[in-house]
Formats: C-alpha cells, structure tokens, sequence
C-alpha cells in the first residue's frame, strides 16, 4: 500500500502561550512538536507498512520549522517527506484554514496515486476537525473518520473500526484510495531509534512553495476576528502558599465550605 | 428572508426518538434566528418506514419541518448523508446551516460544506451577529483561547455551516410553538453508498459504574508514569474514593477503560471531583462538569480545568498530593 500521512506541527503541550499584538494568533516564540493524533496516524501508516509492505510518504504544511515533523517521522520509518512550506509570512499572517490546507495538499499530490491517506483527527492548535474530510471530497475518495483500527479487506479494500458517541463503535468497510482520521491512542507510538535518525538523513525530503502550488490563506473560507483568553464561568477560589499550607487550607475548605468531606 | 436550517440527527442507539443535542441547535438556531430576524426551519432525514419524529420536531417553534425519506436513509452513510443534505440545502436556500458537533456530523459536514463550496466553522459555543453576518465563538489550542469566527467572503446565495458544541445550548430553552409546524415532505435520490457499515456495537461490558460514587479521583497524563498511580490510590484512599482517569491514562492502559471519564467514557456528577493533572480538555468536562463540587490540581495556572473548578490548587502535583494525603489523614 503506497500510504500518505498529513502531519501538522502544533505549539507542545505545555508551552506556556500568548497572543500576539493582533490577537489574531498565537505568539510564535514557543517550542512545537507534532500533533498528537497525527503521530498515531504515522504510526498507524508504518505498522500497516511493515505488515503488509509498501511505501509511507509523511507530508507536513507549515513554515521551516515544521520540516522538524517531518525529520521525525523520516527517522520513525517513513521513507520519504513532502514541505508545503508557507514561508515565513506564516509566523503572524493569518494560518491557513482547513479547507485551504486541504486544498493545497490535494493540489500538492495531483498526480501521484494513494491507496490510503491518513490524518489526525484533528489539531490541537485550531481544533477543525475537518482537514481529512474535506480533503477526500477534494480527491473525491470515501472517507472514515476517529479510527481506532485500520486493515486490509482484500484486494483494493480496507476495513475500519469508528468510534462512535457513547463507547459504540462500528466496523466500515471502503474501496481505496481512501481518506481516514486517526483517534489518538490507536496504537502505541515508537521511539525512533539512533540507526533511524541516522538513515532519515538520506531519505528525500522534497520541498514546495505554496505559490508553486497556488495556495494560500486567500482560500480560506473563515476569519479569525480575534482570539482571548475565555472568562471564567465559575468563580474558583485559588488556594496558594506551600504545599503543605495549600493541602491544609483546601481540607478546611472542603470540610467547612463545601461540606464533601 | 433566507431560514436557518438546522439539521436534525437521530439517536444512534434508538432511531426512533431524537438525538437531544438536536433540541440544543434549535435552541440556538432560535436565538440566532431573532438577532438575524430569519426563521428557523429544521430538516429530518429518515427511511421510509419511520414516523413520529417529524411531528415531534414539529412542536418547536419553526418555520418548517423538512421531512425526507428514503430507503437508502435507515443508517447512517456520509455519501448517502451528503448527497440527500445537498439536494435539500439547495432546495431550501438557506443563509446558514447549523448542526450539533456529533461523531456523526463531524463525519460528513465538512464533506458536505466543501460540496456546496461554503466554508464550515465547527465547535461553535457562542453566536452573534454583526452587521447581519452571524459571528461565532469557538474554542482554540484545546480551550486555552476562545476566537471570534466569521465566514470568508462568500458567493452570492452560498449558505454558511457551522457545528454546535454538545452542551453549549441549552436543550430546554428551545421554544415550542403554538401550533404545530407545517411538516414538508421532500424527495431526496442519494447515490447507493461506496462505504458498507456493519452493526454498531459496545466493547466488552462495564465493569466499574462510576456514576454511583460520591467522591472521584481522577488522575490525568500530569501523573507522568503509571507507578505513580499508587500516590493517587493512596489519595483515594485516604478520601474513600474512586479512582477515576482521562482518557490518555486509559488509552496507555495504566488504568481500564470503565475507568475513563468524559465524552468517550462515563459521565459522573459526584458530590466531589478532584482532578489531577487534567488539564481540561472539552471531552473530559462534558463528563464532569455537573459534578458538585470540583478541584483542580495542576501546575499550569491557564489550563481549562480551572474554569469549572470550585477550588484550584496551582502547584506540582507530586509535591501537593502527599501533603493533601497527610492533611486528610490528621483531618480524619
Ligand atoms: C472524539 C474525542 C473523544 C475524546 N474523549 C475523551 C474522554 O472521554 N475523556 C477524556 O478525558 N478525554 C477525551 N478525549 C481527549 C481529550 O481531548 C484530551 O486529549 C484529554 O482529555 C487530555 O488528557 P489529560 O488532561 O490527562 O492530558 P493533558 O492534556 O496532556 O494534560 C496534562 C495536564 O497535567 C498537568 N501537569 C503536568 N505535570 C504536572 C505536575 N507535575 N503537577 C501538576 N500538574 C501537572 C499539565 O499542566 C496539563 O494540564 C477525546 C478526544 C476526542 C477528539
């Protein structure tokens, strides 16, 4: 199975954010690691890769920095990468949106055939949800989205297992090439290894402007006016001092306030 | 004036009666409609065989009740969804589409946005309007922000869609009408669906109900490893409580699955929750927020935990928790 994984970078999970001048945006100053559904969407694509052979093209759309995502996934096992590099107008401009960066890959693999194509579910940045799907309209593929489970059916077919609401799930069977969003947690992620990092040096890392592919934020078929910070609906009593004087006060509180305890 | 239309989803455990986050996004649709001064209409999907839900969706104060059937509509399919919500959008012109964020919808509305080459604006938990364009707040970076959205400059008659987070409308705020609404039978020609979907079906049996418990631990990925589980059955212990996890912690298996609170797991409302390193993602809350009262424990002073929290504790877990299992036991 020839396999497309599309992995975006996203600030880490702890870095500590701010809004930039415009509020339009995050401040770009913080560390950035891969979106986490997507990395079990690359995980899921290798281990489908090492069972049933064929080949795992990571793919990531963001400025320089994101190239990182996609020295990673070479150095997991991918065996080849694709920079939709937005250029350093990316740091400040408004990101491009969901159906733009959905459009710009469709536009980016013209011509190129895969069987499957995998994304996150979605980014824990702007939080669409929509990148995968509308990308499989865009390519006019069949699509399943939160997979917890991906195996082939036979020839040119494959079987996934979705997560529906309330702990349901349901087994879908499609013809390929088709369009899939991973859940986090389908599988466990690996670590890459010293021999992986050093073989993903040699592994072909293609680069394309997004104005060599007619791309950009003008696409974008929504506005962010402005972002902040959401006020709080409850108001919390914050309990500081030492640990020892926070277990304490927080006892007390439960005990006299609260009377849970 | 172009109506809201909202669409409507059925259980999916019980086709027969109406999935409630439907009554939320006509709710919505309701308040919308009045700052845009455009009626509301909702549309109803379903196999020729069934009955009832349309009047049921009849009684809330619409405009119309959009009524397609088909066989080809008895379960759900995104192409045979897509197609049959294309050929009715157009029918109905609308000036904007609102759906409940369901695992359904979330499926196939941005399949169905990008048909009718409008843009979709998902997770939505706030609207308004400006300039009679409606403006719409969602949450950002996991909750961390919330942003103001609005549509691109659409084509003249293209609708916009946007999905409403679960819970954000209240279900019981929508209005019922004083006489029933017209009810309209439209025909739909979905194409037969290129996905084949087997029974929907629950992994092995709960074995834990959490629902039942007064006090709930609950411990998060801000625990690091799965030997420091046992600092967090000590503080349970100590409050003769359960021991409850996020998802994560489930997914990596360091504690089971019945254990998992939020929208994939249980939902609690015990008369105390205590959440350690939770940050607080939407997923989780909708399982806990209705608890009584709630405490956060958690390093990161802006993590969303925080904005349901009663009691909040800013500080590094592993320093906090062993002091709060000694106060208990002096308490005690
Ligand atoms: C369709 C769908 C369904 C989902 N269903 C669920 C669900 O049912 N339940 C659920 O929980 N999630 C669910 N999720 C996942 C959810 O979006 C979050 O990813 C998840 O809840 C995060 O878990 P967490 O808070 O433990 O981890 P993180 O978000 O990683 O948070 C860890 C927290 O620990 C804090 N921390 C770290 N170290 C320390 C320390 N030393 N002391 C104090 N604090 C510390 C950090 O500041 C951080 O806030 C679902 C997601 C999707 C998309």
């Amino acid at each position: 199975m020839k396999i497309l994984v599309c992995l975006k970078q996203v600030p880490a999970k702890d870095a500590p954010l701010k809004l930039n001048q415009a509020a339009t945006w995050i401040r770009e100053d913080v560390s950035f690691e891969t979106n986490e559904p997507d990395a079990f969407a690359l995980e899921a694509a290798l281990r489908l890769k090492e069972a049933h052979g064929g080949e795992v093209v990571a793919l990531t759309l963001g400025p320089a920095r994101a190239a990182q995502v996609l020295r990673e996934a070479l150095a997991k096992g991918a065996d080849r990468a694709i920079h939709l590099d937005a250029g350093e107008a990316a740091a400040g401009a408004p990101p491009l949106d969901a159906f733009a960066i959905a459009e710009a890959v469709s536009r980016a693999i013209a011509g190129e055939s895969y069987d499957l194509i995998l994304t996150g579910l979605q980014s824990d940045d702007a939080g669409y949800g929509q990148t995968g799907v509308i990308l499989a309209e865009l390519l006019g593929a069949p699509h399943a989205t939160i997979i917890m489970q991906v195996e082939p059916a036979g020839e040119r077919r494959i079987k996934v297992k979705r997560e529906l609401e309330s702990g349901n799930f349901q087994f879908v069977e499609m013809p390929t090439p088709a369009v899939l969003t991973i859940q986090s947690g389908i599988n466990k992620l690996r670590y890459a290894t010293l021999m992986g990092i050093k073989q993903a040096k040699n592994k072909p890392l293609a680069r394309m402007t997004l104005e060599e592919i007619g791309a950009s934020a003008g696409l974008n078929r929504q506005l962010v006016h402005r972002l902040f910070v959401p006020s709080k609906s409850k108001g919390t009593t914050l309990i500081s001092g030492s640990a020892k004087e926070q277990a304490a006060a927080l006892v007390a509180h439960l005990r006299n306030d609260a009377h849970v305890i | 004036m172009r109506p809201i239309l909202v669409i409507a989803e059925r259980k999916l455990t019980a086709p027969g009666r109406l999935n409630p986050a439907s009554l939320e996004a006509i709710a919505a649709a309701q308040e919308l409609g009045r700052h845009l001064q455009a009626p509301v209409q909702a549309v109803l999907l379903e196999a020729e065989a069934a009955g009832g839900l349309a009047a049921e969706l009849a009684q809330y104060q619409l405009e119309a009740v959009l009524h397609a059937r088909h066989a080809a509509l008895a379960a759900y399919s995104p192409d045979v969804w897509t197609a049959a919500l294309v050929q009715i959008v157009t029918a109905a012109q609308p000036s904007l589409v609102l759906l409940p964020h369901t695992y359904q919808v979330r499926d196939f509305a941005p399949q169905l946005a990008t048909r009718m080459g409008a843009g979709l604006i998902s997770d939505v938990i706030g609207l308004s309007a400006a300039q009679g364009e409606p403006r719409f707040l969602r949450p950002m970076f996991q909750g961390k922000f919330a942003a103001e959205v609005g549509f691109a400059a659409r084509q003249e008659g293209a609708p916009g869609f946007a999905t409403l987070q679960i819970g954000a409308f209240r279900a019981d705020a929508a209005a019922r009408g004083a006489s029933p609404a017209p009810i309209r039978d439209l025909a739909v020609t979905p194409p037969a669906s290129r996905l084949q979907a087997g029974e929907v079906f629950q992994e092995a049996k709960q074995a834990v109900d959490l629902t039942q418990a007064p006090v709930i631990v609950s411990v998060g990925r801000g625990i690091k490893e799965p030997k420091n589980l046992d600092l967090m059955r000590e503080l349970a212990a100590a409050l003769g409580a359960e021991l409850a996890a996020s998802r994560p912690i489930c997914d990596a298996g360091w504690l089971p699955m019945d254990r998992q609170i939020g929208s994939s797991g249980q939902t609690v409302a015990p008369k105390l929750y205590l959440a350690v390193g939770i940050s607080g993602a939407i997923q989780h809350l909708v399982g806990m927020k209705g608890s009584r009262t709630i405490v956060a424990i958690n390093k990161d002073p802006e993590a969303p935990i925080f904005e349901v929290a009663d009691y909040g504790i800013v500080g590094d877990l592993f320093a906090v928790v062993p002091a709060l299992i000694e106060a208990l036991r002096a308490a005690s």
